[in-house]
């Protein structure tokens, strides 16, 4: 592998790191298998590229791509909590949804940015060179999200978000309702998921409607190997995980491919990884 | 301070399996009282606090707190005025958060949920107050999370989370049960310390008959969705489990058909 190939690899887990972190929320703070993430995550793209063509400023397209894919979220949370739709049906009902939303809002099923000012080319016009311009914008945005969220975690309604994935009989004694708290959480997931498709469109330079396949695998993954590569010892560490989670999956994808992996097998490749991960802690129980 | 009237709770209306758990219930709570309530399986304790605590709708009557009607409220709504302890004392803790945070959360129940910082020196040293109070040490592990401490230990801290916002009314619906016989007795009296200290009132579910005379200023004895008895003052002090169990008999016209309650004489 060589070194373009690596610092590919690293933007692109910082990228997707942003969606990684909304899947944390969603996953693991929440306990919500949202799958709507597979729609918010083009979602945030789409709006983002629309906004992009129309002339819009990149950063501003940034912040409607959030408030769009939150959006996205309070549908998975209405479904949940007020028409008691089960968590797994909630998330592929919004995605459904969004796939042909997402068409609506393009277009068309694919918008190339290629000339169009993004963030990435607004920063190589201020003078900083490749490969800083890119890396150094998705380190800057990334470091923002996670400070943002660990500060928001260590608030009180950051706590009751926690508890009410942990236990939701002990929030509920706590006279917190749980439904709204589950609506907040998939409100900042999606918004993150979304946010990150825009960074993604951006940096990949086109937004198109089937970008969101396999996102929520992804996503997964990168909660995943960050959790045994890091730990989880306090959110700010479980959070630092799935960053470097995310950017180990991205490597390990690109190594796959530069040892000739057919890119068509990535997906396979994604969910023997994911089911290694996750039984990695049954196995070494077996095995002792 | 609780009135209920005409309470009615009826499970699977409608079907073969119906059931009336609580049949036209009448209570009234004074301020301050600490009652006992004690009754076989099935005689619908449970289902009283849990229709209090609004858990489910129920059937018919009404639940008022404090010349509030809460009988429609929500479960969630319900608890910012009302305290609830668990028989499971896994239930009324998050495992995977520490100390301090699950406290946090007690402490702030009686504010609204805001974006101020979950934890502050000022509210880590009300904290270490109450933990000492309960006598575990748990004052020296406030980063500890809660999963590593043991059952009794979790209990203790549920009835502290529970207490420590004074709430208006305290519902424990056997919360020594599922506890070994020493560590239950260390929660019993963290549970009368705790009552007496901020004057609750409270209803507590027990099947230790001699908790049930021994603790509290009034008796309440449930069968078949009834209260068969409702003794306090004197009468109440010179209860013996002889008694009790006489007086069950004749009301129910039967011995008691509960091991556990005996077991546990």
């Amino acid at each position: 592998m060589n070194l373009s190939f690596a610092i590919t690899s690293l933007e692109q887990g910082l990228a997707f790191g942003i969606m990684a972190l909304g899947v944390f929320i969603s996953f693991r703070i929440l306990d919500f298998a949202d799958l709507s993430v597979d729609g918010s995550l083009p979602l945030g793209a789409a709006v983002s590229a629309r906004l992009l063509v129309a002339g819009v400023n990149p950063f501003l397209s940034l912040i409607a791509a959030l408030v769009a894919g939150g959006a996205a979220g309070a549908i998975t949370g209405f479904l949940n909590t007020r028409l008691k739709i089960a968590p797994l049906l909630s998330g592929i009902l919004t995605m459904t949804a969004l796939y042909s939303i997402n068409l609506r809002i393009m277009g068309r099923p694919n918008i190339p940015l290629i000339g169009k000012g993004t963030i990435f080319s607004y920063i190589r016009d201020l003078g900083v060179p490749y490969p800083w311009n890119n890396l150094l914008l998705l380190i800057v945005v990334i470091t923002a999200v996670k400070l943002v969220l660990d500060a928001f975690l260590n608030t009180q309604i950051g706590f009751a978000l926690r508890a009410t994935g942990d236990n939701p009989q002990m929030i509920r004694s706590m006279g917190i309702s749980t439904n709204s708290m589950k609506m907040l959480g998939l409100i900042i997931s999606n918004a993150l998921v979304a946010l990150s498709g825009a960074l993604v469109g951006q940096y990949q330079g086109f937004a198109d409607v089937n970008m969101g396949v396999g996102t929520i695998i992804a996503g997964l993954a990168s909660v995943i190997i960050g959790e045994v590569v890091i730990g989880e010892k306090s959110m700010m560490i479980a959070t630092i995980g799935v960053i470097i989670g995310s950017i180990l999956y991205r490597f390990s994808i690109s190594i796959a491919l530069n040892l000739g992996l057919a890119a068509s097998d990535l997906k396979l490749l994604t969910a023997i990884l994911v089911i290694i991960f996750l039984s990695t802690p049954r196995i070494k129980k077996a095995l002792r | 301070m609780l009135k209920v009237k005409n309470l009615k709770k009826i499970f699977y209306k409608g079907t073969p399996n119906e059931n009336v758990a609580i049949d036209e219930i009448n209570l009234k709570v004074n301020e301050g009282d600490f009652i006992t309530i004690v009754g076989s399986n099935g005689a619908g304790k449970s289902t009283l606090l849990n229709s209090i605590a609004g858990v489910f709708p129920v059937d018919n009557g009404t639940i008022i707190l404090d010349n509030e009607n809460i009988t429609k409220k929500s479960e969630y709504k319900c608890a910012q005025e009302i305290g609830r302890v668990f028989q499971n004392p896994l239930a009324g803790t998050s495992p995977e958060m520490t100390i301090e945070e699950n406290l946090s959360l007690a402490i702030s129940k009686s504010n609204n949920l805001s974006l101020k910082w979950g934890l502050s020196k000022h509210k880590r040293k009300i904290m270490r107050k109450h933990l000492e109070k309960i006598d575990l040490g748990l004052e020296k592990r406030l980063t500890t999370k809660v999963k590593l401490l043991s059952g009794g230990q979790r209990q203790a801290l549920t009835l502290l989370m529970a207490t420590v916002a004074n709430p208006r009314l305290l519902l424990l619906d056997e919360h020594t049960a599922a506890l070994d016989p020493a560590t239950a007795i260390k929660i019993k009296n963290l549970t009368a310390e705790l009552v007496n200290e901020n004057n609750i009132t409270t209803l507590m579910i027990t099947h230790n008959m001699e908790d049930a005379i021994e603790m509290g200023n009034r008796f309440i004895m449930m069968d078949g969705g009834h209260i068969i008895y409702d003794i306090n003052g004197e009468e109440k002090e010179e209860l013996t489990i002889e008694k009790l169990l006489k007086m069950f008999e004749i009301k129910h016209g039967g011995k008691f058909n509960n091991d556990r309650m005996l077991l546990s004489v």
